[in-house]
């Protein structure tokens, strides 16, 4: 795949108008190391409170998981982070979430545009019933991008970052549900990053694949923070060790730890983690 | 809440604790062995020396298998590479006792050289040494551990300090030759049994505390 950077984006272009800029202090390496920003941030169901005053800051271009066990709020929080929850009734938050120095709830804000620039993975890979071209090309079209010359561009490319090209080059307009298991999660990974995202957000992405298609994904993962801000959810804890530089343990909607992956694992300093990622409980 | 193979740890563990003492006893019975010129005692250590290395062969066997089969992380990681290299460490501190017993036992027919003084001092002090660490893995008192560190340099000094009596009795008399030799190389064992107390040590402090300390000479001067 091209290991080309792209240009960072500028958040205030999905805005209607320029919002104040608050920016955060850079990185040795250039990276901002608080891209994303969770700011005393609560959610609840209705009466349900799922997530209590979440506080962390995620660095660009770095992979971070999310992990605890089922009903500790990780997938709400990833949900949270291109506002996929407002469509679900009822919903209700406090505190704030920052992108880029802007907050994504910001009443200014596009929420499509905000939705373009973090691409999203599932945990069952979902292919639209249309041919694998179609797609990779999907929100171009919708987008009102017909011209051939820049599709053909953007399936190229995209299918190059998802490690898939080789193998589909050949029959990119046989439909896409012809895909093995493994083949169809790293075409949605092109159909999430066909729009140049700047975050992508993974849900479980390899719970459905087997050791083979989960290594693939795993690599590309890897490969694939070159370019973009990852944050995955995941329930196997290995993996979370393999993909991720941060990670961030969380239990009954509080975030227990977060830190540099390799000290979860080494030497987590709360005992409720160290319980966690020993499969002692959860 | 208990995993099913639990177990499997507290075997580990008892099986690291149980070579931890076999090796104290080797170290105790090689002395005894030398002082007493007890030659059947020294023949029991050099044969009991195949425990030690059965329990090392034991505690690395089980030690891949964990990893292998139940991923271990954070503590139980560093229990079984612990578990690993300090197994090592008394296995070396077994075979240091056979060269002890089998020295004492050509000590045996011959008269004494000098009385066992500094010897038997310097074998309390590794053998304190060796219990201190192994207490450190039982209890997690890092403290003890640091003080094993630090009291390496004492068996240092003493085995220094006999050396330079030996090497003078050797030129002295060269008739004690043999028997100055023998006993500088049982001082050198005993220097390298409480250097593996250091090590094992060092090792528990990263058990109990994930911080490597090896080769931190501040440490040693407390």
């Amino acid at each position: 795949m091209s290991t080309a950077t792209l240009p960072r984006t500028d958040f205030s272009t999905t805005m209607r108008t320029q919002p104040a800029v608050t920016t955060a202090q850079p990185s040795t390496d250039g990276f901002d190391p608080a891209y994303i920003q969770i700011k005393d941030f609560s959610f609840s169901y209705g009466a349900a409170q799922v997530l209590h005053n979440l506080t962390l800051d995620i660095p660009e271009r770095q992979v971070t998981a999310f992990i605890g066990p089922s009903g500790c709020g990780k997938s709400t929080l990833l949900r949270n982070l291109n506002r996929m929850n407002d469509l679900v009734d009822g919903v209700h938050h406090k505190g704030d979430i920052l992108v880029a120095g802007h907050s994504i709830y910001d009443p200014l804000i596009e929420v499509i545009a905000l939705r373009k620039r973090i691409g999203m993975v599932f945990q069952k890979s979902n292919p639209f019933p249309k041919s694998i071209y179609e797609n990779v090309v999907y929100s171009l079209r919708v987008a009102g991008r017909n011209g051939k010359a820049e599709l053909d561009e953007v399936v190229e490319r995209s299918l190059k970052g998802a490690a898939l090209w080789d193998e589909v080059k050949d029959r990119l307009h046989e439909s896409a549900f012809g895909l093995s298991g493994g083949q169809m999660q790293r075409l949605c990974i092109a159909r999430a990053i066909a729009n140049r995202p700047e975050i992508l957000l993974m849900d479980e992405p390899c719970s459905a694949l087997d050791p083979i298609a989960t290594s693939k994904v795993e690599e590309l993962i890897h490969e694939l923070k070159k370019e973009f801000t990852i944050v995955i959810v995941t329930h196997n804890m290995q993996q979370a060790a393999r993909v991720s530089d941060r990670t961030a343990f969380f239990y009954l909607g509080k975030l227990i730890e977060y830190s540099e992956t390799r000290r979860i694992f080494q030497n987590p300093s709360n005992p409720q983690t160290e319980a966690y990622v020993s499969g002692r409980f959860g | 809440m208990k995993r099913f193979f639990d177990n499997e740890l507290e075997t580990f563990r008892s099986r690291l604790m149980l070579m931890g003492e076999t090796a104290i006893r080797q170290v105790r019975d090689s002395l005894k062995a030398l002082v007493d010129a007890d030659v059947a005692l020294a023949d029991r250590v050099i044969a009991a020396d195949d425990e030690l290395d059965a329990l090392e062969m034991a505690i690395d066997d089980e030690a891949i298998r964990y990893m292998n089969l139940r991923s271990p992380v954070a503590t139980e990681l560093r229990l079984v590479i612990v578990g690993m290299k300090a197994s090592h460490d008394l296995e070396r501190v077994g075979d240091e006792c056979t060269t002890i017993a089998k020295r004492a036992v050509r000590l045996a027919g011959m008269p004494p050289l000098k009385p066992y003084v500094d010897i038997p001092r310097m074998a309390e002090i590794a053998m304190e040494m060796l219990r201190d660490a192994l207490d450190c893995f039982l209890h997690g008192d890092t403290e003890k551990a640091l003080a094993v560190v630090r009291r390496d340099s004492e068996v240092d000094a003493i085995n220094k300090q006999l050396y330079r009596e030996l090497s003078s009795f050797m030129v002295e008399n060269p008739a004690t030759t043999t028997r100055a030799l023998e006993l500088m190389f049982i001082s050198k064992s005993l220097e390298r049994i409480a250097d593996h107390a250091c090590n094992i040590a060092e090792e528990m402090v990263f058990l109990a505390k994930a911080q490597d300390i090896r080769h931190r000479e501040e440490l040693k001067k407390g």
